[in-house]
C-alpha cells in the first residue's frame, strides 16, 4: 500500500515536450512508472518519448484513462495548467513548477474547492512511492520500498533524510513534497490522515521549516486524536536570519510566520518526537520503537 | 520585492486610497523646496528605508517650519538609520519624504495578505495601530481580527462594514477605501499591503498615513513597470551577480562560506553550523537548473568575500544537479581565482564519488566527509 499513488496510477505530463518535461518524463519511465501520455497544445496526435501527445488534458484523460498528472510548465502558465487538470477530473495533480505567482493560486484554490482533486504543490519535488510510481523531480536512487511515510516542505532535505533512512534499512511507503510555496494544495494534515489509514505505513516523518502554518496545523490535528503511529519531525531554520528587510513582524506573527522554536514546541506538545537535525532522524525513529 | 513608504503611498493613491500630501527629497535644499509644493500648516520628515521601526529610531521627525524641515533632512540624509528591523549596520538614508503632518484622532492597523488556506485576500485589522503596534500585537494576539474579502459586491460591502464596526470603525468611507486598497493589492500582485496607521484626522478624514508594500517577485513578467524598482532593491553587487547565475545568495555576518543545493538543506546546514559554534558568511543555494558555469560564478563570489575563511560545500546530488556538475563548477572557480580557501566537502546522492574525485584530482585544498555533522564540525574548526 501507499498513499496517493501506486503501480496502478496512470500518469500524463503537462509540458512533456519541454527540456525539463522531457528529462523528468524519461527518468520516470526508466524508473518504471506508468506514464501514458503528454499534453502539449498544438502537438496533439504526435508522439514524444514514444508516448501519445494530446492538445488538452480532457482528451488525454478520455483516451488514456489517466488519473494523475505531472504539471511541469513555465510559471506564467502553471495556474491554467493546474486548473485544466482539476476541471478534467484528474484525481492527483502534482505541480513542480517554481515561482508560480501567488495571486494565480486564488483561481487554483477556487477550482479545487469544486472538485475531488488532490493537488500536490506547486513548487513541490513531487510524490514517490518507491518501486511503483514517481511523479516529480526527486532522485530515486536512494529510495527503497518500506514502511516510513514522509511528508516534507523541502526537496533537498527529503533526499538527505530519505538516504539516511534507506541506509538504516528503513524503506518508505510514500514520500510527499507538499511544496515550498505559501499557498499550495495538500498539506501535512492530509498526508498524516492518509498515512494513518495506510496499513503499510508504520511511522511518519515530517520535514518542516520556518514560516507558514503546516507544522502548527499538524500539531493541532495530532492533538485531536490518538494517532496510533509514531511521528518524528525535524524543523529547520532555527538560526535563519530573521526577515529583517521585511520587518512586518506584526502582520506576520499574527499571520503565523512561526519560528522554528515555536513549531518544535507545538509538535512536541502533540506527542511528536523531534530530531534536532537531519542526521538524527533515524535514531529518533528508532527511539519511538523502544518500549516506553 | 519591497516598496519604500513613498512608492507604496504613490501606488495606493492611484487606486483612490487617500494619503497625506508628500514629496520625495534627496538633499536638504530639495526638502525645503518641497515644503512650498505642499499645502500644509506643519510638516513631517520621514527617512525612506526598506525597514520598519523608524518612528522609535529617530527616522520620523515633525517640523513646524520649512527651515526645521531642512535641518531634519540634513541630519537624516547620508546617515545610517539603525532600527529594530535593520540589523546593527543600519540602512543608509538616501531620500526622505516631506509630508503634511496631520492631527490624528484615531489610529488603526490594516493589512491585506493572501490567506494560505483559500488563496483569497485576507484583511487584518486592529484598533491598536501606531508606532509600537508590533510589540503590542505580540503581547495580545487577539488584538488583530481578520476577514476574507471577496470581489466587490453588496454582500462583500455588508460583511466588510460589519467587520470594521467590530474593530471600532463605523464611518462609511473606510469601506470604500479598503475596497480600493483590495483592488490595488490584487491588480499589482502584492503579497503584503500594510497600512499603519490607517487614521482618522481631527477633522474627520480617513488617511493612509504610512504604508508598506511587498510585490510578488515572481510576477515581473506581467509588471514591467516594476522592473526598475526591482533593480534598485538594495541587493549587494554580489547578490545581484548571483541572481543572474541561477544562484540564491544571502549575505550573513560570519566566516564560513556555505554552498548548498536547496533551501531546506541550506537552513539545516545553517542550524548545524550555529549549533557547532560557527557562523555562516552567507547562504548560497544552487538552483535546480544551474549549470556548472553558474556554480563557478557563485563560488567565485564566495572566494572574493574577505570575511570567508573556509568554504563548506554541502550538496545532495539528484535530478538535474549531480555532484560531478557541482565539483566541476567549484574547480573551475578555483582555477580562475588567486585565493584558494580550504574546502570542506560533503557530497551525497547522485555521482558523489565522482564529484569527490574531481575535487581531489584538480588539487583543490579539499577535505571530504560522509555526513553533514562531520563536515560542519570540521568547517567550524577551520573557521575558528
Amino acid at each position: 500500500m501507499s498513499i496517493f499513488v501506486n503501480s496502478d496510477t496512470r500518469v500524463i505530463v503537462q509540458g512533456m515536450t519541454g527540456r525539463a518535461g522531457t528529462f523528468y518524463t524519461d527518468q520516470a519511465l526508466r524508473y518504471g512508472s506508468n506514464y501514458v501520455g503528454g499534453v502539449r497544445p498544438g502537438k496533439g496526435g504526435r508522439r514524444h518519448l514514444d508516448l501519445p501527445l494530446f492538445d488538452t488534458v480532457k482528451e488525454a484523460v478520455s483516451e488514456t484513462g489517466a488519473n494523475a498528472s505531472l504539471v511541469i510548465v513555465p510559471a506564467p502558465f502553471a495556474a491554467n495548467a493546474m486548473i485544466e487538470a482539476i476541471e478534467a477530473g484528474v484525481e492527483t495533480v502534482v505541480c513542480v513548477t517554481e515561482r508560480v505567482p501567488q495571486h494565480d493560486m486564488t483561481r487554483v484554490k477556487d477550482a479545487l474547492r469544486q472538485s475531488q482533486t488532490m493537488l500536490i504543490g506547486p513548487n513541490s519535488q513531487g510524490i514517490l512511492t518507491p518501486g511503483q510510481c514517481k511523479i516529480g523531480v526527486m532522485p530515486t536512487v536512494e529510495a527503497k520500498p518500506g514502511t516510513i511515510g514522509i511528508a516534507s516542505r523541502s526537496a533537498s532535505l527529503t533526499s538527505e533524510i530519505l538516504a539516511h533512512c534507506s541506509k538504516a534499512g528503513l524503506g518508505q511507503s510514500t514520500t510527499v513534497g507538499v511544496g515550498g510555496d505559501n499557498i499550495h494544495g495538500v498539506g501535512f494534515v492530509e498526508c498524516l490522515k492518509r498515512f494513518r489509514d495506510d496499513p503499510e505505513t508504520e511511522a511518519v516523518v515530517l520535514i518542516g521549516e520556518i514560516g507558514g502554518r503546516e507544522e502548527e496545523d499538524a500539531a493541532a490535528y495530532l492533538k485531536t486524536l490518538s494517532y496510533g503511529k509514531p511521528v518524528v519531525a525535524v524543523v529547520v531554520g532555527r538560526h535563519a536570519p530573521q526577515g529583517r528587510r521585511m520587518g512586518h513582524a506584526g502582520t506576520l506573527s499574527t499571520f503565523g510566520l512561526g519560528t522554528a522554536a515555536e513549531k518544535i514546541e507545538h509538535l512536541r506538545d502533540a506527542g511528536v518526537v523531534i530530531a534536532k537535525n537531519a542526521d538524527e532522524v533515524v535514531s529518533a525513529i528508532a527511539a519511538t520503537k523502544e518500549p516506553a | 520585492m519591497f516598496f519604500s513608504e513613498h512608492l507604496s503611498k504613490e501606488l495606493l493613491a492611484k487606486y483612490g486610497v487617500p494619503v497625506p500630501a508628500g514629496r520625495l527629497a534627496r538633499s536638504p535644499e530639495e526638502a525645503e523646496r518641497r515644503c512650498a509644493e505642499i499645502d500644509a500648516k506643519k510638516y513631517v520628515v520621514k527617512a525612506q528605508i526598506a525597514a520598519g521601526g523608524r518612528g522609535l529610531a529617530g527616522g520620523v521627525k515633525f517640523a513646524a517650519t520649512p527651515s526645521v524641515v531642512t535641518d531634519e533632512a540634513r541630519a537624516m540624509l547620508g546617515s545610517s538609520l539603525v532600527t529594530a528591523q535593520t540589523g546593527s549596520a543600519g540602512e543608509l538614508v538616501s531620500a526622505v519624504s516631506v509630508e503634511e503632518a496631520l492631527d490624528l484622532a484615531e489610529n488603526y492597523f490594516i493589512a491585506y495578505v493572501l490567506d494560505p488556506a483559500t488563496g483569497t485576500p485576507m484583511l487584518l485589522a486592529s484598533s491598536e495601530g501606531g508606532v509600537d503596534f508590533e510589540e503590542r500585537s505580540k503581547s495580545d494576539p487577539n488584538a488583530v481580527k481578520s476577514i476574507l474579502v471577496g470581489e466587490d459586491s453588496a454582500e462583500t460591502r455588508t460583511a466588510l462594514a460589519d467587520f470594521l464596526a467590530g474593530v471600532g470603525i463605523t464611518d462609511p468611507e473606510p469601506v470604500e477605501i479598503l475596497l480600493s486598497a483590495r483592488s490595488a493589492f490584487e491588480t499589482n500582485d502584492m503579497t503584503l499591503l500594510e497600512i499603519n496607521p490607517f487614521a482618522k484626522t481631527n477633522d474627520g478624514k480617513w488617511v493612509a498615513v504610512d504604508a508598506k508594500i511587498s510585490i510578488d517577485g515572481s510576477t515581473l513578467f506581467r509588471h514591467p513597470e516594476f522592473e526598475s524598482i526591482a533593480e534598485a532593491q538594495g541587493l549587494s553587487p554580489s547578490e545581484m551577480e548571483a541572481q543572474k547565475n541561477n544562484i540564491n545568495l544571502v549575505k550573513m555576518d560570519g566566516s564560513i562560506g556555505v554552498v548548498v543545493n536547496g533551501a531546506g538543506l541550506g537552513l539545516a546546514t545553517n542550524d548545524m553550523i550555529f549549533d557547532a559554534g560557527g557562523m555562516p558568511a552567507n547562504f548560497m543555494d544552487i538552483r535546480t537548473t544551474a549549470t556548472s558555469f553558474d556554480i563557478a560564478k557563485g563560488v567565485s563570489l564566495l572566494l572574493a568575500e574577505p570575511e570567508a575563511k573556509v568554504i563548506l560545500l554541502n550538496v545532495h546530488g539528484g535530478g538535474m544537479t549531480s555532484c560531478d556538475t557541482v565539483a566541476e563548477g567549484v574547480s573551475f572557480a578555483y582555477s580562475r581565482s588567486e585565493r584558494h580557501l580550504p574546502i570542506v566537502a560533503r557530497l551525497a546522492g547522485q555521482n558523489s564519488e565522482w564529484g569527490n574525485r574531481i575535487l581531489r584530482e584538480r588539487r583543490i585544498p579539499v577535505e571530504t566527509f560522509d555526513t553533514m555533522t562531520d563536515a560542519v564540525t570540521r568547517a567550524v574548526e577551520l573557521a575558528n
